[in-house]
């Protein structure tokens, strides 16, 4: 286990700890070893389960039930299109439209430079504030359109989408 | 920047909940939380007999407000009292019901009054372990609900011998990570034991087996955030808000869709759905005429524009062929598709059903299917009528309710306005160019190979060479995750 993986593991031991029943932390094991790697790769199974005493397959079930969990690499910035009834009542078609030609990236892909990934989710509960778009996990309300090119100029600008330690558990 | 606030204002009548925030934003601060009498009533129910809590709590009369409107004091009576296990509260603020956005509002603006009312409830029924399971999309209502935590435990209402009574209670915010099924509250337990979060047989109940197969109380964020209020003003007081017996207190409405001023609103029980829309809501945009509500999340059965007069309480809405569901109500203008929404609404529970039970899983990708070829302009004679009977086969055929949540909206769209539906399969039909669902559903019908080439056309497309300029994936699987909507 490499010392970046063994890190890993420490974190979610301490996180476990919290609980009566160490398993009931595999959500929150989940979430610090995709903020550690962006992403869920092998080694990540591999670290929840060495923490919880569980197996790496175990690990990638539960991880593959979520939506919010990625099985494969994401660009550096998740844009996210709320599609469900109030937004798309209120335009998100339209700006989900205008994010694809700005992204130059269907729904579902990252960019070719690797900076974005976009894709639509259902219900965010932003919907007395439609459209809403959430962006690294936070939501940007009453979302329009033209709005679309000054974000993607703002997070280009911006180093890091999420960074390691800020979604504590 | 935003055109109407980010919460509505507080209407007329008698609130519960907003009351407390004394014309603030909100109550985040611990110390701003107790000088408007905040963890007073966790205090008395420390000091007091928990079958006297219980009681208050019957007395109150107060029905869940997460959808099903279990009464709340009848639920902590059947918390075993002699269980030789540890027993557990868990707290569902998994808000996923589309459309629902109350339980956001109540954490953001009060996050102290729902920890106060999970603690209650903890006291109550002789918990000393407390879950707040929130969903993994609500990410800054998280961290402030965590921090009100951490505010709680530096005071002393969290942790070990709370107020010198001898009485350990710890209190866990869990994070989800997405899946609307995790509101049921079997797959909610299934998740938080560590698992994929799938429903599982009731019963037994969470009363009796639960978390950890130990007894388990489990509520909604507004009911719980509730009892604080219930106890501070008296239950026979509160029992006389709304409607005696059967619909008792307020409810906070999610009001949104063609709406002027969305948002949050808390009224009586009982209210009329049209004061809400109407005098709350400000009415319609654009001098349009309203074509139907939807009223208590994307799973319940629609109610048509001249129901508007409904009360909003559970006998009415039953009487009018609906429920309440989570209070959530969207207003549709004369401008929608109910075939466009019946795609869209059945596209979500095809992609939330957790794949348990035949019917749902199977029935649910079938009716996108068929919906997606109807409003494509391939449908076939019958198409309309064979939607219909998949989705009656799909009703109160699974395990838990998310089939259903599919099949009595979808039946009630296609019962109530039927030529919606089968106007797609007239020779040269084409959809109104100002559907507000145009795009989105033009959207669907790219991802389905089974439309009809050269069908109808659509307002607002995206050319294809728009769309087909150079891209790829960054794992370097091309087309890998193509599918849009995260199928």
């Amino acid at each position: 286990m490499s010392e970046g993986q063994q890190a890993l593991v420490e974190r979610i031991e301490t996180v476990a700890g919290r609980y009566p029943h160490r398993k009931s932390a595999i959500i929150p094991a989940l979430h610090l070893a995709q903020e550690h790697y962006g992403w869920l790769p092998p080694e990540a199974f591999e670290a929840v389960a060495e923490a919880l005493d569980t197996t790496p397959a175990f690990a990638q079930s539960v991880a593959s039930f979520y939506d919010m969990f990625h099985l494969q690499p994401t660009g550096k910035h998740l844009i996210e299109v709320c599609t469900n009834v109030a937004c798309a009542l209120n335009g998100a078609g339209q700006v989900l439209a205008e994010f694809e030609q700005q992204l130059e990236c269907h729904a579902g892909q990252s960019t070719t430079d690797g900076q974005f990934t976009l894709r639509t989710v259902e219900c965010l509960g932003g919907c007395g504030t439609a459209p809403t778009v959430a962006v690294n996990n936070r939501f940007r309300e009453f979302f329009e359109p033209s709005q679309v090119r000054p974000l993607i100029t703002e997070l280009k600008a911006t180093p890091v989408g999420f960074a390691e330690g800020e979604g504590k558990v | 920047m935003s055109p109407v606030p980010k919460y509505a204002p507080q209407g007329a009548g008698e609130q519960v909940l907003w009351s407390m925030l004394g014309g603030a934003e909100h109550l985040q601060d611990i110390a701003a939380y107790e000088q408007a009498g905040g963890y007073a009533q966790l205090r008395a129910a420390i000091a007091a007999e928990p079958a006297a809590l219980i009681d208050a709590i019957k007395t109150g009369g107060i029905r869940g407000r997460g959808g099903a409107g279990f009464p709340a004091g009848l639920k902590l009576g059947f918390i075993p009292k002699d269980s030789p296990k540890p027993k557990y509260v868990v707290c569902n603020a998994d808000e996923s019901e589309p459309c629902t956005f109350k339980d956001r509002e109540i954490i953001e603006r009060l996050p102290h009054l729902l920890i106060e009312g999970c603690l209650i409830a903890a006291r109550a029924i002789g918990a000393n372990h407390a879950f707040i399971y929130i969903r993994g999309e609500y990410f800054e209502p998280f961290e402030i609900l965590r921090a009100a935590a951490e505010q709680a435990r530096a005071k002393g209402w969290l942790g070990t011998n709370v107020e010198g009574s001898g009485w350990d209670i710890e209190l866990i915010v869990h994070r989800g990570a997405g899946a609307y099924i995790c509101g049921e509250e079997t797959a909610l337990l299934s998740s938080l034991n560590g698992e994929r979060g799938q429903p599982t047989v009731k019963p037994p109940f969470p009363a009796v087996s639960g978390l950890y197969e130990a007894p388990t109380l489990v509520n909604n964020v507004e009911t719980l955030a509730t009892l604080p209020r219930i106890l501070d003003m008296g239950a026979e007081r509160f029992a006389q808000i709304g409607i005696e017996k059967s619909s008792v207190g307020t409810r906070v409405f999610s009001l949104s869709g063609h709406i002027t001023r969305p948002g949050n609103y808390e009224l009586d029980l009982g209210t009329p759905l049209r004061s809400l829309v109407e005098d709350h809501g400000g009415g319609i945009p654009g001098g349009r005429a309203l074509k139907a509500i939807i009223p208590g999340g994307s799973s319940m059965p629609i109610l048509a524009a001249e129901q508007v007069d409904t009360g909003l309480d559970f006998d009415s809405m039953t009487k009018a062929g609906t429920m309440l569901g989570s209070g959530s109500v969207v207003v549709l203008d004369e401008r929608v598709c109910m075939a466009q929404l019946a795609l869209r609404v059945a596209e979500f529970y095809k992609h939330e059903s957790c794949g348990k039970c035949t019917p749902c899983r199977e029935g649910t990708r079938w009716v996108v299917d068929m919906l997606t070829r109807l409003v494509s302009g391939g449908g076939k004679p019958g198409d309309v009528d064979m939607i219909y009977n998949v989705n009656a086969r799909v009703l109160g055929n699974c395990l838990c309710p998310l089939g259903d949540a599919m099949a009595m909206p979808l039946m009630s769209y296609i019962e109530q306005f039927r030529p919606d539906f089968d106007r797609y399969l007239e020779p040269g039909f084409t959809p109104p160019d100002d559907s507000p669902l145009a795009v989105i559903t033009e959207r669907a019908v790219q991802h389905l190979e089974i439309a009809k080439p050269g069908g109808v056309t659509w307002a607002g497309k995206l050319s294809r060479s728009e769309l087909e300029t150079p891209m790829a994936n960054i794992s370097g699987a091309p087309g890998a995750g193509s599918e849009g909507a995260g199928d």
